[in-house]
């Protein structure tokens, strides 16, 4: 555009971006939507001639919003994507970054961008999306007739302030350029205004410089355009122009909030495509190798045909209660059971109990949930007292202390006293408490090999030292319970000096 | 590929990208926060877009974005983030999007609880946004099913260029069971209505908007017509020892799981049970209902609400059967014994009765 070149005829001449015919509306195909004097008409006239100037007719896609000018989509000749109320840059994120050629648009007014859209724009800019903005500021709801828009002037009136926008009620007009500038990421912020021929021109150039950052990739660019509303102003379009250059200047003076068009560095991540066969890989789902890199080999599975192990683990949070029945279905796997593992979760997690539901079958898993449990471990007392009463008769119950408590030893469950915390003390850390107990539950039981413990250890313990640690506990398990039935009368056997 | 251990929220994710998923978009909440964890750790490795959105508001609107431009995409939540996500849910349908949706069900209303419920049937499957459209629901009952059945939502999504929610009770994502994952699948071209800023896509639009009342009833009509299909093709079911059952159980989820040991519990004390199990919840298995409405004494539908599925079962029977219903909440699952006891107490006394179908019912 030649700078002597007068901006109205400029903006009245038809952009080739500009459709010929506007065949996506229902009527006059030959008249845009817009009232006449609208600054909406002029923008996307502006819009078209940048779009052209610099080329990128194809690759442009325009993001249209909720209000006046939700149909933007039939004047211009680009792609073409209409949003819901406010969420303008939450599309164009998504689109831009999954389409990193395409130049993305997101066309906004003061309603849209300002109010219910807040959080998308500022969000939007904060990602430092590369994707321009222009937000159209006419401070006033045009499209549902008048109402305020956070950008209304103090003392303007609308349908919805009558007696004027009052700031001890509905606050001040919020200066969106201003905002956006305490942020880091955005590459250019500049408010412009459509208020006289030279202002046009203005906006036009500011326009060109949104696009062209995002055409070298450089980040977040918005452009706030002062724009009339004739038609909710009460003004002909010539006053509405004195308005926007007189008045509206004084709420939101213009100028370039935020220029890093010449520092910024290009955005563009270099994003490697792995071949589809790599998949598996990346996502884990290969065998797995542990500690040792051992991997897993499948076991002849020779499962016992009558198997239903019905398992509840439960203790504090911490104690490795979820882990304890991760070991116990990792092991009943790779020894050919079917296995399910449930727990509790949430903030109980955090502090008080935690606790695990595991199935160890030969035949499928009906319900993961146990709630007639052949098998309790319990780490501490309260998760003793809470999953008794629900335990089949003859199940077998290991709790984590040197003796029973009086009133639940007979309760028909067998209940063996385990000091698995005690042992994995002197072990060296009481966090391999659980394993210490996970030997006891194999040596009791007999119920998975000892093939298949291995591999659920190599698969789940990542660290040399808990590997060890872990080995070592798994045996102090097994001895717990070899001593208890060598000498059943033995109270303690956190005393045995043996473990020490 | 060989059976793994692994937790639903993390397979999930898995299984997305398995399908050509390529774009993720999320905001944390228990219990579903481990598939945005995931989401961040994979999309990346594989090519894909990850974006942590500032709420489930943006989530489901870089949902619409992503799935404008035509790529697999999606996004999970939980009960109040699938509430905030309605409004996009309906654009999603008016605009005829494909993409896929994972809920985590927990306790509501409100905050609710963090526990496993399935409160959230009616804003799923009813529709919880504004207008005439649908959302396809997938109800997973193992890690298995949800690896399969969100797998077969991007290729429903594709089909009916619609929105497909993946409906699971907080337990399936937090659970572990083995899995065996599928070769992957290669990433779909962009569909040819997409807008991908090329010029081969620069006439394409995507839209809901159409104020003239005629083009709109049409766009509905053709929506439904949309789903007046997926009711013929689509719906999905399981069932379990129905074959002689003077009562069918129905439950989706983690209690259709809990049901097949009721049944096969009753069956030892006498009661001939059977189950049916609902895959898709939306088209819903009416037929498959009605069908056993001819044979079946009573109905108990069990689940983790106070009575949502069972007015969809209410519907298939018309009347013709008694309908009970029992439900947990809160983050309560439903129990083996108790659901028997519910069985045996509201029923045992007419099921062990000769069957005798008169024209109403009893
Ligand atoms: C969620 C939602 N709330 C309200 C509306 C109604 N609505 C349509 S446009 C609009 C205001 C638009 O004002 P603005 O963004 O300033 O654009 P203008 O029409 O002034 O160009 C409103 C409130 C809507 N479409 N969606
Ligand atoms: S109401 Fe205002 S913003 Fe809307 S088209 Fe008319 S002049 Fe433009």
């Amino acid at each position: 555009m030649a700078s002597d070149t007068p901006a109205m005829a400029v903006v009245h001449g038809r952009s080739p971006i500009f459709y010929r015919r506007f065949d996506r509306k229902d009527d006059d195909q030959h008249q845009t939507h817009y009232c006449p004097g609208c600054g909406h008409g002029i923008v996307t006239k502006l819009l078209a001639e940048a779009i052209d100037t610099l080329g990128i007719q194809d690759r442009t896609i325009l993001v249209s919003p909720v209000g006046c000018s939700v149909f933007g989509y039939e004047y211009l000749d680009v792609g073409n994507i209409q949003v819901a109320h406010g969420r303008g840059p939450a599309v164009a994120t998504a689109v831009k970054r999954s389409r990193p050629d395409s130049i993305v648009v997101s066309y906004q007014g003061d309603g849209d961008l300002a109010a219910i859209g807040t959080a998308e724009i500022v969000h939007a800019a904060n990602r430092g999306e590369t994707v321009s903005v222009i937000f159209v500021n006419n401070a006033i709801y045009g499209m549902t007739g008048g109402q305020m828009a956070p950008t209304t002037l103090l003392g303007e009136k609308t349908t919805t302030t009558p007696r004027g926008r009052d700031p001890a009620v509905h606050g001040y007009p919020l200066k969106v350029c201003e905002l956006l500038a305490t942020l880091e990421a955005p590459v250019f912020l500049e408010r412009v205004a459509l208020g006289s021929n030279k202002q046009i021109m203005a906006t036009g150039r500011a326009l060109r410089r949104a696009l062209e950052n995002q055409v070298h990739g450089l980040g977040f660019s918005l452009v706030e355009v002062l724009s009339p509303c004739p038609t909710i102003w009460g003004l002909d379009p010539a006053e509405a122009q004195t308005f926007v250059r007189e008045t509206m200047t004084r709420t939101f003076p213009l100028g370039n909030f935020r220029d890093r068009s010449a520092s910024a560095v290009p955005q563009r991540l270099a994003v490697t495509v792995p071949d589809l066969g790599e998949l598996p890989r990346i996502l884990g789902l290969g065998p797995a190798s542990g500690v040792d890199g051992a991997s897993d080999t499948v076991a002849p599975a020779s499962p016992v045909p009558t198997a239903d192990h019905r398992i509840v683990v439960a203790g504090f949070g911490g104690q490795g209660v979820l882990l304890l029945g991760e070991f116990l279905a990792e092991a009943g796997l790779s020894a050919g059971y079917h296995v399910s593992w449930l727990p509790s979760y949430g903030p109980q997690m955090r502090s008080g109990t935690s606790n695990c539901h595991v199935r160890i079958s030969a035949v499928p898993i009906d319900s993961p949930v146990v709630s007639r449990p052949n098998v309790l471990i319990a780490l501490n007392e309260p998760a003793l007292r809470k999953f008794l009463p629900s335990m089949e008769p003859g199940g077998l119950v290991l709790y984590n202390a040197d003796s029973v408590p009086v009133d639940c030893a007979g309760s028909g469950a067998g209940i063996t006293p385990i000091a698995s915390t005690a042992i994995a003390d002197r072990l060296g850390s009481a966090k391999v408490g659980n394993v210490v107990m996970l030997g006891a539950l194999l040596e009791a039981t007999g119920m998975l090999p000892d093939s298949a413990l291995e591999r659920a250890l190599h698969r789940l313990v990542t660290r040399e030292r808990w590997y060890e640690l872990d080995r070592a506990a798994l045996q102090a398990g097994r001895a717990a319970v070899r001593r208890m039935t060598a000498a059943p009368a033995e109270p303690s056997l956190a005393q045995d000096p043996a473990m020490g | 590929m060989e059976p793994q251990l692994i937790k639903g929220n993390e397979a999930v994710v898995k299984a997305a990208l398995l399908a050509g998923c390529r774009a993720y978009y999320g905001y944390p909440i228990t219990p579903a926060s481990e598939i945005v964890e995931m989401a961040a750790l994979y999309l990346p490795e594989v090519g894909g877009v990850f974006v942590q959105a500032e709420s489930e508001v943006a989530a489901i609107n870089m949902l619409y974005g992503g799935a404008s431009a035509g790529v697999r995409a999606m996004t999970a939540s939980s009960g109040p983030g699938i509430s905030l996500m309605q409004e996009g849910f309906s654009y999603l349908a008016g605009a005829e999007l494909p993409c896929v949706i994972v809920d985590m069900m927990r306790g509501g209303p409100g905050l609710g609880g963090i526990g496993p419920e399935q409160g959230d049937y009616f804003q799923i499957v009813k529709g919880g946004g504004h207008g005439c459209y649908r959302n396809l629901v997938l109800a997973p009952a193992s890690v298995q099913e949800l690896v399969d059945l969100t797998m077969l939502a991007f290729e429903l999504a594709d089909r009916y260029r619609n929105p497909v929610v993946v409906l699971a009770d907080g337990s399936v994502g937090q659970m572990m069971e083995p899995v065996s994952f599928p070769e992957p699948r290669p990433v779909p071209a962009a569909p040819a209505w997409a807008v991908t800023g090329t010029a081969a896509t620069r006439q394409n639009l995507v839209s809901s908007i159409h104020l003239e009342p005629d083009v709109l009833e049409g766009h509905i009509r053709a929506l439904e017509a949309k789903y007046r299909e997926a009711e013929r093709s689509e719906p999905r079911w399981e069932t379990w020892r129905v074959e002689d059952a003077d009562i069918v159980l129905v439950g989706y989820g983690i209690v259709g799981r809990v049901l097949r040991a009721v049944v096969e519990t009753a069956r030892r004390r006498g009661i001939r049970a059977g189950l049916l199990r609902p895959i898709t919840l939306y088209p819903f298995p009416t037929r498959a209902i009605r069908a056993l409405a001819d044979s079946v004494r009573d109905f108990v539908v069990v689940e983790m609400s106070t009575g949502q599925l069972v007015e969809d079962v209410r519907l298939a029977v018309e009347g013709s059967r008694p309908v009970e219903t029992y439900g947990r909440v809160g983050g309560n699952i439903p129990t083996v014994e108790e659901v028997l006891q519910f069985v045996e107490r509201t029923i045992l006394v007419g099921a062990r009765v000769p069957l005798e179908v008169s024209p109403n019912g009893q």
